[in-house]
């Protein structure tokens, strides 16, 4: 479940990067599109970090440390909606950029996020 | 010298470009910059939870890594904060730690290809930067840049 759910979360990131990377190139700010967007891969990281502690607290082992992966987690969490304030604050392509970027940093963060959680469960 | 010239812009009339612009903030965290603030604060971040938790939880491993990945995580710390205070003052301190930033990145880069035994564990500067996508070598390219072009805006 939480693999399935880092592989589609890590996916979608890629896409808000290159629809944001787009909106960049083209020289327009974020738009209402593009927050909707933001808003359904932040949730979907959200859920992940609750389904994460859940499988914590339930007695699940990640192979690389519980530490690691608590602050991967967050991290995650919080990637796209810290960018997304900050294109609200930017109404330029820079803004776009800025999501794009973040929107990579957390494909990264999710690939890492496979790894340490292991071979544990599925 | 006269000694009466309290003006309170604090500019010197003879010295030209008294515009209001003079004294206000240089936007360094605006356009351009609002990526770059991003990126460091990103950096910072990874660098200072990394090498916080490898100094805790294994410094014994790897001391020297895991200390220059808390040097580098203060040098991120402080490029980022400069970024978004702006100013004068703070463009030209960040303008001398992106140059730091950039020796250290070639300095550790080197130094973990020529001697790796002396890295046991890597740090978020090993092989200039490999394991971050290179982007700890084009990180303070980009800021010199910036700064640079933000004096003369």
């Amino acid at each position: 479940m939480i693999d399935a759910l880092t592989v589609a979360l890590g996916v979608a990131a890629l896409v808000l990067a290159a629809w944001c990377g787009f909106a960049a190139y083209r020289d327009q700010p974020t738009k209402d599109w593009h927050f909707i967007g933001m808003a359904v891969v932040a949730v979907l990281a959200i859920v992940q970090l609750v389904i994460g502690v859940v499988r914590l607290a339930g007695g699940a082992d990640p192979q690389q440390g519980v530490a690691i992966f608590v602050a991967y987690l967050i991290g995650s969490a919080l990637a796209v909606p810290i960018a997304a304030f900050m294109s609200l604050a930017e109404r330029t392509r820079w803004g776009s950029a800025t999501v794009s970027a973040a929107a990579v940093v957390l494909a990264v963060l999710e690939v890492r996020l496979y790894d340490i959680w292991g071979g544990i469960g599925g | 010298m006269a000694g009466n010239t309290s003006n309170p812009a604090g500019g010197n009339p003879a010295a030209g470009g008294t515009e209001p612009a003079a004294t206000a903030r240089t936007g360094l965290g605006q356009g351009p910059g609002r990526l770059l603030v991003m990126l460091y604060g990103v950096f910072t971040v990874a660098a200072a939870s990394r090498s916080v938790y490898q100094l805790i939880a294994q410094y014994h491993e790897a001391p020297l890594a895991y200390i220059l990945s808390a040097v580098s995580a203060v040098v991120y710390a402080f490029i980022t904060v400069s970024l978004v205070r702006g100013g004068e003052g703070a463009r030209k301190a960040a303008l001398v730690c992106c140059a730091a930033e950039l020796l250290g990145v070639l300095a550790v880069g080197t130094w973990t290809l020529a001697d790796p035994s002396a890295f046991p564990d890597q740090t978020v500067w090993s092989d200039y930067g490999m394991g971050y996508l290179f982007i700890p070598v084009f990180l303070p390219v980009t800021g010199l840049l910036w700064l640079r072009r933000a004096r003369r805006d």
